[in-house]
């Protein structure tokens, strides 16, 4: 029968300071070198990284009240708005939104230096940050307008949610038109002027455990520098799509919704992204460990960039458009090598995703670990599989009626 | 021809039309790239004049008879260690390789003497760490 560790073991040796954990990078010479049958004996965790723009974040914050109380009805944090459909003083601040006068696209490319991303960042460098917000004052909450600095200490909490983080492959973005595009994926030259992805390949979390075997509601993870939780499966995921022998998923797959305290994460690990032409974003920084239950987990841990590809996708009209377009797929080893071919020519690749930040997480990770400070969580229910069967969904064109769909269900 | 210039005024010379006589008398474009006055009213205007020869230089003259310091402008691109995420996607984009990638770190590196202040990589880093820095004399 093949070797087989339970959480409980890898625990009571991560209690003992006796746990042997390497990153996913380290453990791709061990697996070559000793193979995987020891290798898994010896190995009992290996930790993934990433770091990259990862625009469905942000932050639920409960400020505590004036005097007298107020309902805000709208809330700005450095005139940046944050969602206050909650609660009286709670409220969800969006890495992508945007400040209300922000001139946006007005000025072709808009530059959006500063948005939720931003803000974020600056309660976590513990700045301050200007509070406006307004309400209509009832019995209860009379007061109708609050305009004070805070930091993140006066705030009672501030929990970090992101509905889709750490994406389970992406795609590589070119430009097969002929004038310069603005898009997330950064700046494409025309006529394939330069190709741009954004994953940490083989230290990337769900490529390191292609099928979520250990990665599920309630994992414990390195959130923004310090400790979260996979909270859910994130929005979009897919899981059910075109996957190489080794498991990996070829196009984007899985996702994570995770939270965190904001309070204990640190500011080198949520920074505020400014995308020319596109948008304000915030990159955001998480590691997971992988438990190495048994030879199948280390095997999968041990995927390299090379077993790692990804579509290529024409932003000009292809993405945009919905327009099937095939360029094939890149090899995650040749976009890292600064170049890839596409159609016959060599085209140089932008990488948005920071690599070297990915591997200080996963070492970060290891370090704690290590010291004992971090113990792995067994998932409280399992993120859905491929065999879930998920769909693709679009949004639907009907017409409402001239009574608005709206009203029918109005009591 | 075309350059660059930083020109230093005093209190006096900034209630002066300058842009305007150089654009009129002497028919050339003028691009305001930066101006900062101090509330004494003095400061300078960086500015790129462009026109033929004889008129560029003529305005040139007029500036300096007017007892504005005219220098060329030097323009160095500022890479800052402490901003950049390390993503690297500015790399792709320099034509002259001073933003770099070491294929082995991933880690990027700016070598000032390879670059040539084309200006590509401000509007390709996301966290803006790169800036573009003029020359200025602290005071005049």
């Amino acid at each position: 029968m093949a070797y087989q560790k339970s959480y409980e073991e890898i625990n009571e040796k991560i209690k003992r300071g006796e746990a042997v954990v390497v990153t996913a990078e380290e453990v791709i010479d061990i697996v070559a070198e000793k193979g995987v049958a020891q290798a898994a004996r010896e190995i009992d965790v290996v930790t993934t990284g990433t770091f990259g723009p990862m625009c469905s974040s942000g932050a639920f914050i409960n400020f505590g009240h004036s005097k007298p109380r107020i309902k805000m009805k709208k809330v700005w944090l450095n005139g940046v708005e944050a969602y206050g459909g909650l609660a009286a003083v709670d409220a969800y601040i969006g890495a992508a939104q945007l400040p209300d006068n922000d001139p946006e696209n007005n000025v072709y490319p808009g530059r959006f230096t500063y948005g939720g991303g931003h803000v974020i960042h600056d309660l976590v460098a513990r700045k301050e940050v200007r509070l406006e917000a307004i309400a209509y004052g009832t019995d209860c909450y009379p007061n109708k307008q609050v305009d004070t600095i805070i930091t993140l200490d006066d705030v009672n909490e501030a929990f970090i949610f992101n509905p889709r983080n750490a994406y389970q492959n992406y795609n590589c973005a070119v430009n097969l038109g002929d004038r310069t595009l603005y898009t997330y994926m950064g700046i494409l030259k025309p006529r394939i002027g330069n190709a741009s992805y954004s994953t940490s390949g083989q230290l990337s979390p769900l490529l390191n455990d292609p099928h979520y075997k250990t990665i599920g509601v309630g994992t414990r993870i390195f959130l923004g520098g310090g400790i979260g939780y996979v909270a859910w499966n994130g929005t979009q995921h897919h899981p059910n799509v075109l996957r190489g022998e080794n498991g990996v998923p070829k196009v984007t797959a899985g996702t994570l919704a995770v939270i965190g305290d904001l309070k204990q994460m640190d500011p080198n690990w949520l920074v505020g992204l400014s995308y020319i032409g596109y948008g304000a974003t915030m990159a955001v920084g998480i590691g997971i460990p992988i438990p190495i239950l048994d030879e199948e987990m280390l095997l999968y841990t041990a995927v390299k960039d090379e077993d790692i590809y990804c579509p290529v996708v024409d932003f000009h009209e292809g993405y945009p458009y919905s327009k099937p377009i095939d360029l094939g797929f890149a090899n995650f080893k040749e976009l890292k090598s600064g170049r890839i071919e596409i159609n016959g020519k060599s085209v140089v690749t932008t990488s948005q995703s920071s690599y070297p930040r990915a591997r200080q997480i996963a070492a970060i990770l290891k370090q704690w670990i290590q010291k004992g400070d971090f113990e792995l969580s067994r998932p409280v229910a399992p993120l859905p599989s491929a065999e879930a069967n998920i769909d693709f969904k679009s949004i639907p064109e009907r017409k409402p009626d001239g009574n608005g769909l709206s009203g029918r269900n109005r009591r | 021809m075309k350059n660059k210039l930083v020109c230093y005024f005093s209190a006096a010379q900034s209630e002066q039309p300058v842009v305007y006589r150089l654009i009129k008398n002497y028919d050339l474009i003028i691009n305001i790239l930066k101006a900062d006055i101090n509330p004494q009213k003095e400061g300078y205007l960086v500015i790129e004049v462009e026109g033929e020869r004889d008129k560029y230089e003529a305005g040139v003259s007029f500036m300096k008879s007017m007892g504005i310091i005219v220098d060329p402008l030097s323009e160095t691109v500022l890479w800052d260690e402490q901003i950049c995420i390390q993503c690297g996607a500015c790399a792709s984009f320099c034509p002259t390789e001073a933003l770099a990638i070491d294929r082995e770190s991933m880690m990027v590196s700016f070598d000032n003497a390879k670059c040539v202040v084309c200006g590509m990589c401000l509007d390709c880093c996301p966290t803006r760490a790169i800036k573009l820095h003029f020359e200025i004399k602290e005071a005049v």
